[in-house]
């Protein structure tokens, strides 16, 4: 039996402490590899069209994208539920759908919100998802549903029957499915739909928890400030094409940030601006924005003073990922692919 | 990147390290499966109304035949149904060919239907693939937790039957359908064996059903499909002129259980039944299967 020996080998690497600190073949090979992935429905329409995706080892990966843009055929793909129609996809080194049986034991999901099994109680619901995994060993599994329950705060609601459970209790127990074995690999699409604000950070903690033990995260989202605020690495699709993909500091550096300066003289105080060397000047009410110029801000200040602008404010605003994904995509981020 | 010490997932329990599949471990998916089914309201209920019917003919026969009169009178009605006055173990035959033609068959396409179909239509199956469950396994845990519900099934109308007659009517020597008279122990094995039969009758209907819900991704579209097969059959076979390809639907042979109460057995019919059943579970199943393994799960 030469495979699953090699599976132990690759288990131990990622559980172990080198884990985190990937030998460096392994960290440019990473977790997630996708080679021209593409996948056409049988109706003609293309669903996803040539995907290069690169997941690094460690990494929060946040898979941005508006509705229908093919975020969720990718994940299936990768999941080995969906053949694809030409190109490659890699999990954990090992070809999808061709390794599924020696790579989804080591990989937690959440597909397309929580699916459960509403006559059984949420403990049951989990001991059914363990039993299907043939690499679970069944003597510590009530111990390791207990765990999961526990994890992600179910552990009062365990007994009740899962058609009595909220749309954020669902999510939980999806999650807590996710989390029966320790995983090197988390797919969550959409993990905090139908959660509370509340709830909402308790899964973001809990995110950022696996992360740190070093199980890498591919998290789709279509909610911007929540990749800002986990994730490491983020994606970008748009009409089942990778629109850009990178480390969330570099994606957000690409769009630069606005001056902004509050004044009750606007006009006056554009003229003096464009004087300084300030592009693309623009006056709403009492506020004027352009692009930040090269010099000295404090001079520019003090250039708007000088010409008797009266200056309440100036200040630079940071951009954000949002910005980053307009000035990528040409849209918003709400409008469908 | 700074980060903390790595802490042990909570998780982590002996047992995990390996993580080598065990053969055995294979039939945990069974289990579940087993206990998941029993566990459903909707196979009580198929239950119930199995176990109802002969309960309802037993006390039919009793208050018909309270007068002294005699029921069946001109061959009507299921086959023994004459004969269950004078011993009620008779009323395992007659609960048998009453519910074969229609109500095992209908719980069957049900369970059936429902196996892949019902997972689908509730995104459970996208789960259990990618614990993941292996579309093969699946697949034969699935077809045998359906041969398990047929088995159960009629092991329901015997048992409710024989308690039932046991009830109702005396017991005792029995004459089978030769004339010959045999024990009731013998009789009694003798049931036991045709519930057997009965049971391995439903084998095609259900490799059937699971290829119709490999098919759709909507449980009751499965179900309703299936049923509808088996009643269609059902009126193609008294049809004369399709008499030619009769011997090919797979309920034509399914009276021929009464022939394990002829004496010496007739075995003919009996052999053809149940190779058909087979060939329908080698059909149907290699259909489901190519049809499961080669499927798009997007539901």
């Amino acid at each position: 039996m030469g495979e699953p020996s090699a599976m132990e080998r690759d288990a131990g690497e990622a559980g172990g402490a080198e884990g985190r600190a990937p030998a460096p073949g392994r960290a440019r090979e990473g977790v997630i590899v996708t080679r021209g992935l593409t996948k056409r429905y049988r109706g003609g329409q293309l669903a996803v069209d040539g995907l290069d995706l690169t997941v690094p080892a460690g990494s929060v990966f946040g898979f941005l994208g508006p509705n229908g843009s093919g975020k969720t055929t990718t994940i299936r793909m990768l999941m080995g539920l969906i053949e694809p129609t030409r190109g490659t996809a890699r999990v954990l080194g090992r070809p999808m759908p061709r390794a599924a049986r020696a790579v989804l034991p080591q990989v937690g999901a959440l597909i397309e919100g929580p699916a459960l099994y509403g006559f059984l109680s949420g403990r049951d619901n989990l001991l059914r998802y363990d039993a299907a995994d043939p690499t679970a060993d069944p003597r510590t599994r009530r111990l390791r549903v207990a765990a999961a329950l526990d994890r992600v705060g179910l552990t009062a609601a365990a007994s009740k029957k899962a058609k009595a459970y909220s749309l954020g209790m669902k999510q939980r127990l999806g999650l807590a499915a996710a989390l029966l074995q320790p995983r090197r690999l988390l797919v969550l699409d959409e993990p905090t739909n139908g959660l509370d604000p509340q709830g909402m950070r308790e899964i973001r903690t809990l995110i950022r928890e696996l992360a740190a033990d070093g199980t890498t995260v591919f998290l789709s989202s279509h909610l911007l400030d929540e990749i800002e605020q986990v994730c490491t690495h983020a994606a970008v699709m748009a009409r089942g094409r990778l629109v850009v993909q990178g480390a969330v500091a570099d994606l957000a550096a690409g769009a630069r940030g606005r001056l902004v300066v509050t004044t009750p003289d606007p006009a006056e105080a554009a003229r003096v601006l464009k004087e300084q060397g300030v592009a693309d000047v623009t006056a709403d009410g009492d506020r004027v924005t352009g692009e930040p110029p090269a010099r000295d801000l404090a001079e520019v200040n003090a250039a708007l003073v000088t010409s008797g602008v009266r200056v309440r404010g100036l200040t630079v605003e940071r951009a954000s990922l949002e910005d980053a994904f307009v000035a990528l995509t040409g849209e918003g981020f709400d409008v469908a692919g | 990147m700074s980060r903390a010490e790595p802490v042990p997932l909570s998780e982590t329990v002996p047992g995990s390290a390996g993580r080598r599949p065990s053969p055995l471990w294979t039939f945990g998916l069974l289990r579940s499966e087993l206990v998941t089914t029993v566990r459903r309201w909707r196979t009580l209920a198929l239950l119930a109304v199995l176990a109802a019917v002969p309960v309802l003919v037993g006390i039919a026969v009793k208050i018909e035949t309270r007068g002294g009169g005699d029921v069946g009178h001109g061959g009507q009605g299921p086959a023994f149904i004459s004969q269950i006055t004078n011993n009620g173990l008779f009323l395992v035959f007659t609960a048998l060919a009453a519910t074969l033609p229609f109500f095992l068959p209908m719980a069957v396409g049900v369970v059936a239907g429902d196996a892949i179909a019902g997972e689908a239509g509730s995104g459970t199956l996208r789960y259990l693939l990618v614990a993941p469950a292996g579309r093969t396994r699946l697949l034969l845990t699935k077809y045998t937790t359906v041969l398990a519900f047929c088995l159960l099934a009629t092991l329901v109308v015997t048992v409710s039957a024989l308690i039932v007659g046991a009830l109702l009517f005396p017991l005792g020597d029995l004459t089978t359908i030769s004339g010959t008279r045999i024990s009731f122990g013998e009789g009694l094995g003798r049931a036991l064996l045709i519930a057997l039969v009965v049971a391995a009758s439903l084998v095609g209907v259900a490799a059937l059903g699971l290829f119709v819900s490999t098919l759709t991704g909507s449980g009751i579209a499965a179900m309703a499909t299936t049923v509808g097969l088996v009643i269609t059959v059902q009126i193609l076979d008294q049809i004369p002129q399709l008499h030619a390809l009769q011997p090919y639907f797979f309920s034509h042979y399914w009276l021929s259980f009464a022939d394990l109460m002829r004496d010496p057995v007739y075995w003919d019919d009996l052999t053809k039944n149940l190779g058909l059943q087979a060939l329908y579970a080698a059909v149907f199943g290699s259909a489901a299967w190519a049809r499961f393994t080669a499927k798009d799960i997007s539901a």
